[in-house]
């Protein structure tokens, strides 16, 4: 039986990858990651999780000894945030290239400068197009739960491509939150070992990193880019079976108190909690008011979204990032053109909010839909607002 | 071996070239330039290193010559992820390895885990992963092809470039005389990091390379091999004479051939006389523009760091060349 645990949630992610029977791990430490991976290597050091745990020296080296752990053929995982994801990053497309399924958390944090250890997206959008899976979670549950289908998302077959679970640093990491933990037993049901299509093996060997020549270069990101939007279909399985198994069932796009609504928030990660009480408040006053919870953020679930729009004529999409000098932040870029080509298309409005963990309310949301709506009687100024800034 | 074998009569196997391996690992048909020392040196260290190992390459000269897709000239499970990391790659490896053992997933022996990288990805971009590797002490061998400049792409100086050569970022002009600086003592940095065992090889010197590499793999722990490996291409020099030139560097004590075992410093190829550097320098283009002046600060520079050499080898000093400093002299 299932049993319910009071629990920090970045404890909590450490329980569900040493119950996913992770077998490497190599992190550098950064903050707010740091009490994933210090708890892991206690299990290691106590024996409570076979593994092997190695301390590198930088966080590009964490995903490099990550990609020899994958590639030998050991279960591999990682966590980091901010500028250790930046760090990473010329490793990321490789890993993703080479089909490897390696899971990693991210803590997100803002990115520097000036340096910053608090939450926002920053950090995870400017690596949007690694070629991962991207996940974002809400609450600890979520973050329990996902990061033991991240395994099995990334291991399957049909998917091998890497995946990230995004939680916010600090507002979700370091929050102490009742969850349900399954048994041992039922996990590795539901999370068989992995068994590699390729690995470096003297008995059957193979070249790993081969480079591409102009001929074939394109192909090869074409047939990347089929596997990701290919995995859809896989993810939604595995979110099936964990749902069966849980009773905790997980769709790409959320939806709260969406019917009738007329205006819809759209929010990623721990503020669509937040999000949902001025949702609540707003209801209470009469407002046609519901909210879009985005969870898949790669590949980006474009129908989804589009049907859970329904009848809501006003979208105000909030991003926790910035595309400086650009046209649309992240999130907004991709809703916009979701709906670009859409007949009857929502209007849509554009916040910037809790940047570098600046503290987002309820009533920060009740003060954006008035704004929105007020702006929407008017011809748009501003592409996209960054909110709260004080003058 | 010739006149002058292995030092103090140590025991040691015995080779001889009907003796060494037939097997070949690193193939032929991969596109390396004519008279590549590197490429010598690869097919003689992965003959040394046999067919149970697993193989992290940086990127640099011999990935790009080796593993176009969809050939490959590697018969060893092998893998390249990109320049700075391939320590990092191999400690993955040997890491996986370890676990998948305990866990009863890898039956039998235990691979070998070899890292290769040329100089710029070790000495350079690659210092800090191939640094924590050793210090985490991972049972891997790493091998440095230093062919003493970036030549794949268009000689460009790096760390390991030697006083006075000319590169495409370090040419000779009015303000400058080429490279300014002493080239990294990589080896040295190997050592300090107290890992138990560390040696110099040529691929001019087979035996010495196949014993070298044969003793890293045996050895538990990390190992590091430096291989000086003749660019024709980028050092300008004949390509019929990359052997020669590998010969050249240790006759002259531009590179000579140690291992340091746990700490201690052994000569493996012992000179009995000393050539001047000049029968070094002279086969080579890059550097044509040295003046006598320079030409006999290298020959100064070489014999004191021959001596140093010495002095931790507890070697009996050979005869040394006559320094130039006449034709200094005579020239002012």
């Amino acid at each position: 039986m299932a049993h319910r645990v009071g629990m920090e949630v970045s404890i909590a992610v450490s329980h569900a990858v040493q119950m996913s029977r992770a077998e490497a791990i190599a992190a550098y430490p950064i903050t707010p990651q740091t009490h994933i991976v210090e708890h892991l290597s206690t299990m290691v050091a106590n024996g409570e999780l076979d593994a092997e745990f190695v301390n590198v020296e930088s966080e590009h080296s964490a995903m490099s000894t990550c990609i020899g752990m994958s590639a030998t053929g050991a279960r591999t995982y990682t966590a980091t945030s901010s500028q250790g994801l930046a760090l990473m990053n010329e490793i990321l497309f490789i890993v993703s290239a080479l089909r490897l399924p390696i899971v990693m958390t991210v803590a997100n944090r803002a990115l520097s400068g000036p340096l910053s250890i608090w939450n926002d997206h920053g950090d995870i959008m400017a690596a949007r197009d690694i070629g991962w899976v991207q996940i974002f979670v809400e609450n600890g549950q979520e973050a329990f739960d996902h990061s033991v289908m991240a395994f099995k998302i990334a291991e399957n077959h049909n998917v091998l491509l890497p995946t990230i679970i995004n939680l916010d640093g600090f507002i979700l990491s370091h929050v102490v939150e009742a969850m349900e933990f399954p048994e041992q037993e039922m996990v590795d049901k539901f999370l068989p070992p992995y068994h590699p299509m390729f690995s470096l093996d003297p008995k059957n060997p193979v070249t790993m990193g081969a480079f591409a020549m102009p001929e074939v270069y394109t192909e090869v990101k074409m047939g990347h880019q089929m596997a990701l939007t290919g995995a859809y279909e896989h993810i939604l399985k595995v979110w099936k079976e964990w749902g069966d198994l849980t009773g905790r069932h997980y769709k790409p796009v959320e939806k709260y108190k969406t019917d009738g609504a007329k205006i819809l928030l759209l929010t990623m990660g721990c503020l669509s909690e937040v999000a949902e009480v001025a949702v609540d408040e707003m209801r209470d006053a009469g407002l046609e008011v519901g909210l879009l919870k985005l969870r898949m953020w790669r590949p980006f679930p474009f129908a989804d979204l589009r049907n859970a729009v329904g009848g809501a004529k006003h979208l105000i999409v909030i991003d926790r990032a910035l595309s400086l000098g650009g046209a649309a932040p992240p999130v907004l870029a991709e809703v916009r053109s979701a709906f670009y080509a859409m007949r009857g298309r929502p209007q849509t409005s554009s916040f910037v909010i809790g940047l570098g963990g600046r503290d987002v309310a309820p009533g920060d949301f009740k003060k954006i839909v008035a704004q929105a709506q007020e702006e929407a009687q008017q011809k748009p100024t501003e592409e996209y607002h960054i909110y709260g800034v004080r003058g | 071996m010739e006149k002058f074998g292995y030092a103090q009569g140590q025991k040691f196997d015995t080779y001889a070239s009907r003796l060494m391996p037939r097997e070949e690992y690193f193939t032929s048909g991969h596109r390396s330039c004519q008279g590549c020392g590197e490429a010598l040196a690869v097919r003689w260290v992965t003959k040394a290193i046999g067919k149970d190992a697993i193989i992290a390459h940086a990127t640099g000269c011999m990935e790009i010559v080796s593993s176009g897709w969809p050939q490959t000239a590697w018969m060893h499970p092998w893998i390249h992820v990109a320049f700075e990391n391939t320590s990092a790659v191999a400690s993955g490896i040997e890491t996986a390895l370890k676990i998948l053992h305990r866990k009863g997933k890898l039956k039998g022996d235990m691979p070998k885990v070899v890292a290769m990288g040329g100089d710029g990805g070790t000495t350079d971009i690659g210092l800090q992963s191939l640094s924590g590797a050793l210090e985490r002490g991972h049972n891997f061998t790493y091998v440095c092809w230093d062919n003493e400049a970036y030549m794949n792409t268009g000689i460009q100086r790096s760390s390991s470039t030697p006083y006075g050569a000319m590169t495409t970022t370090s040419p000779p002009g009015k303000m400058s005389i080429g490279q300014a600086t002493q080239k990294k003592n990589m080896v040295a940095i190997a050592v300090a990091h107290g890992i138990p065992y560390v040696a110099t090889a040529s691929p001019s010197y087979i035996f010495d390379l196949y014993f070298k590499v044969r003793k890293a793999l045996e050895t538990p722990g990390p190992a590091y091999i430096h291989v000086l490996s003749v660019c024709p291409t980028g050092w300008r020099s004949a390509t019929e004479l990359s052997v020669r030139l590998g010969r050249l560097a240790v006759e002259t004590g531009v590179f000579p051939l140690f291992e340091v075992e746990n700490g201690k410093y052994r000569l493996t190829v012992e000179p009995p006389k000393l050539r001047p550097v000049q029968d070094y320098l002279k086969p080579q283009g890059r550097f044509r523009h040295l003046r006598d002046k320079e030409r006999a600060f290298i020959q100064k520079h070489t014999l004191a760091q021959y001596e140093l050499l010495l002095q931790k080898c507890g070697a009996a000093y050979p005869e040394f060349p006559v320094l130039t400093e006449e034709t200094e002299e005579e020239k002012e």
